[in-house]
């Protein structure tokens, strides 16, 4: 792994300049690329940074706190000769943590049973099991039609004024695991304010989830810089729940938006050449050194599985976050604003959603034989219906043809009755019996990727109930 | 000379001073762990490494050193079936030396140095050989003729041959001047390979997407560019062809691209068999990965790595298809070392030798007659991937790559929304080899086969203009013949061009069935036109009839296929009402 071999600290006393949250050192002879470095000095609070440049004329460090009142003459840098590290261990279940893994519950810190560097290694690439199995969250706009599946990062792509974060506090409190395995979520959060803070940690704390939860904080109100810590703290917590415990590990991250910002802030800090809107031009590889960090190892019994949360600046989708972001996970939840706008919750639109990896996560033996077949009927009839609404706008619903005007009154029902659910938890069987529901509103021969088969044993009917006993 | 020591590391690029007469695409090894790298600058004393490895932990005044070469990668029997990382290491020896994670600082042969090769030759001593002479073949895989070359450039007589079984570096033989020949040859990766004559294209390469065999075809040794934004089916593309297309030999690059992506290619991979061969389908495939978290230089490298490869299986005489996913990453890769060399930025902050490098690449694509005796011709075929940003096709990388490659593909985001795929936008992509491929499908697909294409693009552009029509007043208002259009464009979009990568008989269309079904689209606009002009009414023709034709004939098994053919025929015949 990414250990120092020798870790010696060494202190210079005074840097060379400060900008932004970085600082500049004169010959530090032997500075290490990545090594941890505490900064003091007389009257300075304790900082800590990492050498992002190393040269013999000028070592440069990223400070991940706040640089207000620094003097760089006065202070004291100690570079420690190890990299970034975090406690990990099953005992930090339960506990509420600050971003960069510093107790917030007033708990002892934790002793864990290792300290692992957080800029984890990849993976192996044929080490990699590919995805197999599902992880319900109780949504049914996810699991019924965009199942996440163990392994997957599926990230949401929300706007401002949607209900992104909310709606990952309910998978937090909600999700379960295919089969009663063990299971933990870490939760991640990069830059949430004090209201959702408020709302979202008091009600982790007081509920039972906790004890299978860890939290990190990072909040609007801390350092920029700290955020891009966070989510490597998490990750490293959760690869070791999952890889040496064996326990399935739900990641939810935070604001995506807020990290990027963070990666750029420190980008232009540094007088790089900006890619889009201001980006670094190696964003890509930075989100992927986040993402790729989800898997299932061949062999072992745990896994990674990532929910990140990106607020679509200006409900932009080719805005470079969600663009990247969208080229390395594996499908993307989209929220609606419409939807949002007439009370329905969670405001998924399904059509634009996707989970890549939904066909290795269900059928027989893992949800339901016919979940399939179920999905595409339901996403058939909803595309047309929604086609004949913008059809309909122009030449009215009288123009329509007969099939499209029941696809027509399906949306509705569709968008009421199945996606929106009010905050509460669905089973897929129940998901899945609503689905059936609608559809047994529409004739039988406008459902052309059932099978008779499948028709014929769906839930409610005899054949059903038969099998059932 | 003093030992040449780091003064600067910053991200993936190291400066070391002095590395005394290095030159460019020097390979090294930097720092105590000796990571990988190769030399991208020289100022003076002081040289400029991109390294191939993670960077971190690396300090200042650790060693590098030279190795006297650039970045070489052994070619010889063993390739075939291997999964390689950017730089030529085998993933499966790494994860048995260092487990689940990659760790920095491991140097692996590409071919197992201990494996025994049986080698027949074809030469006999006393035999004048130069370069590119087949001196002999081992059998590579069951079936895989694998023909062991004079390395290029190379000249002499032969002293001594001999059969028996070797590894990869024993002698197998020596020339007169006392050089040993090996099974093997180390190759420069970023070097072309010579051959004697570029030759045009005599045949297409046969992807089994009907969209692409029928609308849009590629020759063999053509470059294609497959633009698409996230979400549109890129990699299935990739991976489909990788799986069924015909080629001797599929080079599967994932640059830059998903960890359980790959984890799919080398589950489905293994498993599948060739239909012709009744064999594994790794026996010819050769998969280089270096996901989007591992190190961008290799992720440079990875591209040449694969090209160097194909290049030698070609000049062995065989066609090999490259299957690069995707060169965009491969393009942000040259842009971020760029800007750690803090050049000058051309478009979008690429650097301005973009372009050049590009066509470079694609150029090492074609069909060829290669050096030496006997006689050999090989093709290189190249199908690259793009991931235009905010899918904008205005992009650097997209329009670097049309300016060279010869067929265009352009995925469509809508498309794939409406889960039309492969979600090719038929109205902007486009294929310069249409014309050369005609004479080969005028006579293996059906003589009409020209016209037939012609007539569908034809039939989808009017369904676009009527559609829009449509949006308007509404489709009843439409005349009875534009609703056989649309009808037709309905049947061309889901059953013709649309196709199912997952289901097990839909994922390969053979020429045979592309063209059954274009026929019965035929069949079917000239049935309807006649029962309209002879006065039935749109609505009375049974097409849901039709279109369960179809959609049989689509997904038939090969051995159902001419009976549902048959049945489809007789439907379309009888949609009229008695």
């Amino acid at each position: 792994m990414k250990r120092l071999d020798a870790p010696i600290a060494r202190t210079y006393s005074g840097a060379a300049s400060a900008a932004g949250p970085l600082i500049f050192v004169r010959s530090t002879r032997r500075a290490k690329l990545g090594e941890w470095v505490r900064i003091g000095g007389s009257g300075q609070d304790d900082r800590r940074g990492q050498v992002i440049d190393v040269g013999t004329e000028i070592t440069v460090i990223q400070l991940f706190e706040d640089t207000l009142g620094l003097k760089p003459a006065d202070a004291a840098i100690t570079l420690t000769g190890e990299t970034a590290t975090t406690v990990v261990g099953q005992d930090l279940l339960g506990r509420a943590l600050s971003g960069t893994g510093e107790p917030l519950d007033g708990l002892p810190p934790s002793i864990g049973e290792a300290r692992l560097p957080i800029w984890g290694a990849p993976i192996n690439p044929v080490r990699r099991q590919h995805p197999s199995d599902f992880i319900e969250t109780g949504v049914s706009a996810i699991d019924g039609m965009n199942t996440l599946v163990r392994g997957q990062k599926l990230p949401v792509f929300s706007a401002p004024g949607l209900p992104g974060v909310e709606l990952a506090a309910d998978i937090v409190e909600n999700a379960r695991p295919a089969r009663g395995e063990p299971f933990a979520v870490v939760f991640a959060a990069m830059g949430i304010t004090e209201r959702e803070t408020q709302s979202f940690v008091s009600r982790f704390l007081e509920s039972e989830v906790m004890q299978r939860t860890v939290l990190f904080l990072n909040q609007a109100s801390d350092p920029t810089i700290e955020r891009l810590l966070t989510p490597r703290v998490a990750l490293t917590t959760a690869e070791h729940l999952a890889f040496t415990h064996g326990i399935h590990v739900l990641v939810v991250m935070a604001d995506i938006t807020h990290y990027a910002e963070a990666l750029r802030e420190v980008a232009a800090a540094r007088e790089e050449i900006p890619g889009r809107r201001g980006y670094p031009g190696y964003m890509y590889t930075d989100l992927a050194s986040l993402f790729e960090r989800a898997g299932v190892l061949k062999g072992g019994s745990g896994s990674v599985t990532q929910l990140p949360v990106v607020s679509l600046p200006d409900g932009d989708m080719t805005h470079p976050i969600p663009d990247l972001t969208g080229y390395i996970t594996e499908g993307q939840i989209v929220l609606s604003r419409e939807l949002h706008q007439r009370g329905v919750y969670p405001p998924i639109d399904v059509l634009p959603s996707l989970s890549r990896l939904m066909n290795a996560g269900i059928g027989e033996g893992r949800t339901a034989p016919e979940h399939r077949e179920w999905a595409n009927q339901l996403y058939a009839v909803y595309a047309r219906g929604r086609e004949a609404k913008l059809m309909a706008a122009i030449v009215g619903s009288e123009g329509l043809a007969p099939g499209d005007r029941r696809a027509l009154d399906f949306v509705d029902a569709f968008e009421t009755k199945l996606i929106n659910q009010s905050g509460v938890r669905r089973s897929l069987p129940e998901t899945m019996r609503v689905g059936w529901s609608l559809l047994e509103t529409l004739p039988r021969d406008e459902l052309s990727r059932i099978s008779e088969a499948t028709w014929a044993s769906r839930p409610g009917t005899a054949k059903a109930e038969e099998a059932s006993q | 000379m003093t030992e040449a020591r780091i003064i600067r590391v910053a991200g993936a690029i190291a400066e070391a001073e002095p590395l005394g007469d290095t030159a460019l695409y020097e390979l090294v090894e930097v720092g105590e762990r000796r990571l990988l790298g190769e030399v991208i600058r020289i100022q003076g004393d002081v040289a400029t490494i991109q390294v191939f490895e993670e960077t971190s932990g690396l300090g200042l005044h650790e060693p590098v050193r030279r190795t006297g070469s650039s970045l070489m990668i052994r070619l010889g029997p063993g390739l075939l079936g291997s999964i390689l990382d950017g730089v030529g290491r085998p993933l499966n020896g790494l994860a048995e030396r260092s487990g689940d994670f990659m760790a920095p600082g491991m140097t692996m042969p590409t071919l197992d140095p201990d494996a025994r090769w049986s080698f027949t030759p074809t030469v006999a001593a006393g035999a004048d050989v130069s370069g590119g002479d087949v001196l002999g073949e081992v059998e590579e895989r069951p079936g895989m003729v694998h023909r062991v070359l004079m390395p290029p450039g190379s000249t002499g007589r032969v002293v001594d041959i001999e059969q028996g079984t070797f590894t990869v570096t024993e002698a197998i033989g020596s020339l007169s001047d006392g050089t040993a020949l090996t099974l093997s040859q180390p190759w420069a990766i970023r070097q072309r390979r010579p051959f004697a004559n570029h030759l045009p294209g005599d045949r297409p390469f046969i992807t089994g997407q009907r969209v692409f065999d029928l609308l849009f075809p590629v020759m063999e040794g053509g470059s294609v560019a497959v633009p698409g934004g996230f979400g549109t089916g890129k990699t299935v593309i990739e991976q489909s062809l990788a799986k069924y297309a015909k080629a001797d030999i599929m080079v599967y690059i994932g640059c830059g691209e998903r960890g359980n992506e790959m984890a799919e290619v080398l589950h489905d991979f293994g498993r599948l068999t060739d239909p012709e061969t009744g064999r594994s389908i790794m026996d010819r495939t050769i998969l280089i990965v270096n996901t989007s978290n591992m190190p961008v230089a290799a992720r440079d490298a990875s591209v040449y790595l694969g090209m160097t490869i194909a290049e030698y299986y070609r000049d062995m005489g065989y066609h090999v298809a490259i299957l690069a996913d995707s060169l965009s990453r491969w393009a942000e890769a040259l842009r971020e070392i760029a800007a750690r060399l803090q050049e000058m930025p051309g478009e979008e902050g690429y650097p301005t030798y973009l372009a050049n490098r590009m066509s470079r690449l694609y150029e090492r694509a074609g069909r060829v007659e290669s050096q030496g005796t006997p006689t050999r011709t090989g093709a290189v075929t190249f199908i690259s991937a793009i991931s235009p940003p905010g899918g904008d096709f205005a992009e650097p990388v997209t329009q670097a790559s049309l300016r060279v490659v010869g067929a265009l593909w352009a995925l469509d985001p809508r498309l794939a929304h409406q889960r039309q795929f492969p979600a090719v936008d038929w109205d902007i992509s486009y294929s310069l080899y249409a014309d050369g491929t005609r004479a080969w499908f005028s006579k293996e697909g059906g003589a009409d086969w020209s016209e037939l294409r012609v007539e569908t693009v034809r039939l989808l552009q009017r369904d676009r203009e009527l559609r829009e029509i449509a949006g308007l007043v509404g489709v009843d208002a439409l005349e009875d013949e534009d609703r056989l259009v649309l009808e037709g464009a309905r049947i061309a979009r889901e059953f013709l061009i649309g196709q199912n990568a997952f289901h097990p008989h839909d994922a390969f269309s053979s020429v045979e069935k592309t063209y059954q079904l274009v026929k019965m689209l035929w069949a079917f606009m000239q049935t309807g036109e006649t029962a309209l002009k002879e006065g039935t009414a749109f609505e009375k023709l049974d097409l849901a009839a039709v279109r369960v034709a179809f959609g049989a004939v689509k997904t038939a098994a090969p051995d159902e296929l001419g009976e549902e053919i048959s049945k489809a025929k007789r439907t379309i015949a009888e949609m009229r009402p008695a």
